[in-house]
């Protein structure tokens, strides 16, 4: 029971917040973008259920709206990040040698560049939005699939069943694709279950920054910001948002560490 | 040698691509960057003497060499905005980043390996759940998010820390530490819950080790055996860790220097890159890559000597 703990409970919290993201499409208790002055800093109430922003605009509503926000950041950059780690983490894997070495390398060199500064000068050179912070913080999770995927392929192609499709003649790729690939799909989850989390995180720091999402688009990090010079007056206004990217983040590695408990015990 | 020789190598090789990549991603701007520096209301003489000063007008491969000597020396070129040497600015607003990072550190080992060691003491049971559970919401907490929250209750409601306080250490050191402790803190928490879950890992791990059986024979107490002999084969990957996480501790810092305005690196970063700032944003990003791969490199380094199986690889 206690084993499944991480599963249960990651997967839970990603089912409620699809919940919320499904429901924000169709439902928002006021209109998102609204301001009105006189309404601004209002506490939480029956109304307004977690108070008003500094123009006055419903927390809860934005929240909502913010899962919108965080779930395309998410998924968009796992997308990239899956694809290339596909491209560099066969060939790497798969054709092994010089190109296993170069690949690597340049790998390394993205690893050792703390992944925040990436997004960062992507941001300097084209202007902020969310097209930019999606690529940015993609090429950031490009390493974890590369290597996810590459060591799935050292380990699988040496095994029989690999050499026999080779003996029959298969070709490297229907071997890389129907034979190894689906066998690394386990991993490839809770390695996308994880960068999901991570891009969250690094679009929030951004968005903070100002350099992420930009107004009047909600995001989470960009309330954050906004609501730090009302911590006093407003703290309903810096929790809530806080408490919403918190969740999700914890939703997500709790899901990819649960997923990759359940593998190890199958092994 | 020949490992330390392949590892510099190595390193070498990466902050070479990291060096090129970085020159190229400002040479890929779309439109010309004296223009987007000068903005619309720029005469077309004001843009020709900055694309002179920027060396716009030579070939890609001579503005490489010439950027790829500077940065050999440390020479990144000023600051558009201040107009002075990009160098001496990050020597300036280095102190401030470097204390928070090594204060982050110091935080991170001391209440990380208690914490692991009960982890791995007490596993299965409550204080290892407890324990595990911490590190979950540990990692989740976005540390800029972390420091707003400890603002508020250390600064708003208690009243003992006020934002901006910050004073050079040859000023007043009391002040500088006040000013650090909490943002460093904030820093370390993710940190903390990473080397949590690393120790109690390795340390569960070492427990099954002949030795400790053979420690056990011997009629030693397990708190002997725990603290003495597995504790010490524990901490060589914790180095490791620590180090490799060099990188995330001078990322966090960036951000939370923007949550406490002290003026650090990251604050000039951010200031930098929203003034188009370009020669100073490229030397900064170029000067952390610089310092986060030669810390991987000694700590690569320092593991080997340390930890005698991977002399036998």
């Amino acid at each position: 029971m206690l084993k499944k703990f991480n599963l249960v409970t990651g997967g839970a919290i990603v089912l409620f917040l699809i919940l919320v993201f499904i429901v924000s499409f169709f439902y928002v208790p006021h209109n998102v973008n609204q301001m009105n002055i006189e309404n601004r800093l209002i506490a939480p109430n029956h109304n307004y259920l977690l108070g008003t922003d500094n123009f006055g605009r419903d927390v809860l509503s934005r929240i909502m709206k913010g899962t919108q926000t965080a779930f395309i950041v998410g998924g968009g950059s796992v997308i990239i990040g899956l694809l290339f780690g596909i491209l560099i983490g066969t060939t790497a894997g798969y054709f092994g040698g010089w190109m296993d070495e170069l690949l690597m390398r340049m790998i390394d060199a993205l690893l050792a560049f703390p992944g925040i500064l990436l997004a960062l000068i992507l941001v300097t050179i084209f202007q902020p939005n969310i097209e930019v912070t999606v690529i940015a913080i993609g090429i950031m999770t490009i390493p974890s699939f590369s290597r996810v995927i590459r060591s799935g392929f050292i380990k699988c192609k040496q095994m029989d069943f690999v050499r026999a499709a080779r003996n029959f003649g298969s070709s490297h790729l229907r071997i890389i694709f129907h034979h190894i690939l689906p066998n690394t799909v386990s991993s490839i989850i809770v390695t996308a279950s994880l960068s999901f989390s991570t891009a969250i995180l690094v679009e929030a720091a951004l968005s903070y920054l100002g350099l992420g999402i930009q107004p009047p688009d909600p995001s989470w990090g960009r309330m954050l910001n906004e609501a730090q010079g009302f911590a006093k007056l407003a703290p309903w206004y810096t929790l809530a948002p806080g408490f919403m990217l918190t969740l999700t983040i914890l939703g997500f590695n709790l899901l990819g560490d649960g997923i990759r408990d359940l593998h190890d015990f199958s092994e | 040698m020949d490992y330390v020789l392949k590892k510099t190598v190595s390193s070498l090789f990466t902050l070479f691509v990291v060096i090129v990549l970085v020159f190229l991603a400002f040479r890929i701007i779309p439109g010309n960057p004296a223009n987007i520096i000068l903005g619309v209301e720029a005469t077309p003489a004001q843009v020709e003497e900055l694309e002179q000063k920027l060396g716009l007008d030579q070939t890609l491969f001579e503005q490489f060499i010439h950027w790829f000597k500077g940065v050999l020396v440390l020479d990144f070129g000023e600051s558009l905005r201040f107009s002075e040497p990009v160098l001496s600015l990050i020597h300036e607003r280095m102190g401030v980043t470097f204390s928070l990072a090594f204060m982050a550190i110091v935080i991170t080992i001391f209440v990380s390996i208690p914490l692991g060691i009960i982890a791995a003491n007490y596993k299965g049971k409550f204080l290892d759940v407890l324990i595990s559970i911490g590190t979950q919401i540990g990692l989740a907490i976005p540390s800029f998010w972390m420091g707003i929250i400890l603002i508020m209750i250390f600064g708003l409601m208690l009243h003992l820390i006020s934002v901006g306080g910050y004073v050079p250490w040859s000023e007043n050191p009391l002040r500088a530490f006040k000013a650090l402790l909490f943002p460093a803190t904030a820093i370390a928490i993710p940190q903390i819950a990473i080397l949590v879950r690393y120790l109690r890992t390795t340390m569960i791990e070492q427990l099954n080790f002949d030795y400790v059986r053979t420690a056990k024979s011997k009629g030693l107490k397990d708190s002997t055996i725990l603290l003495k002999h597995v504790l010490k084969n524990a901490l060589i990957p914790v180095i490791t860790i620590a180090g490799l996480n060099f990188g995330a501790i001078l990322a966090g810092s960036l951000v939370i220097e923007q949550v406490y305005a002290l003026p650090g690196f990251g604050r000039m970063l951010i200031t930098a890159i929203g003034d188009r700032d370009f020669p100073l944003v490229q030397g900064m990003v170029v000067m952390i890559a610089i310092i986060a791969i030669t810390v991987n490199l000694l700590v690569d380094i320092s593991y080997r000597y340390l930890d005698p199986k991977i002399k036998l690889k």
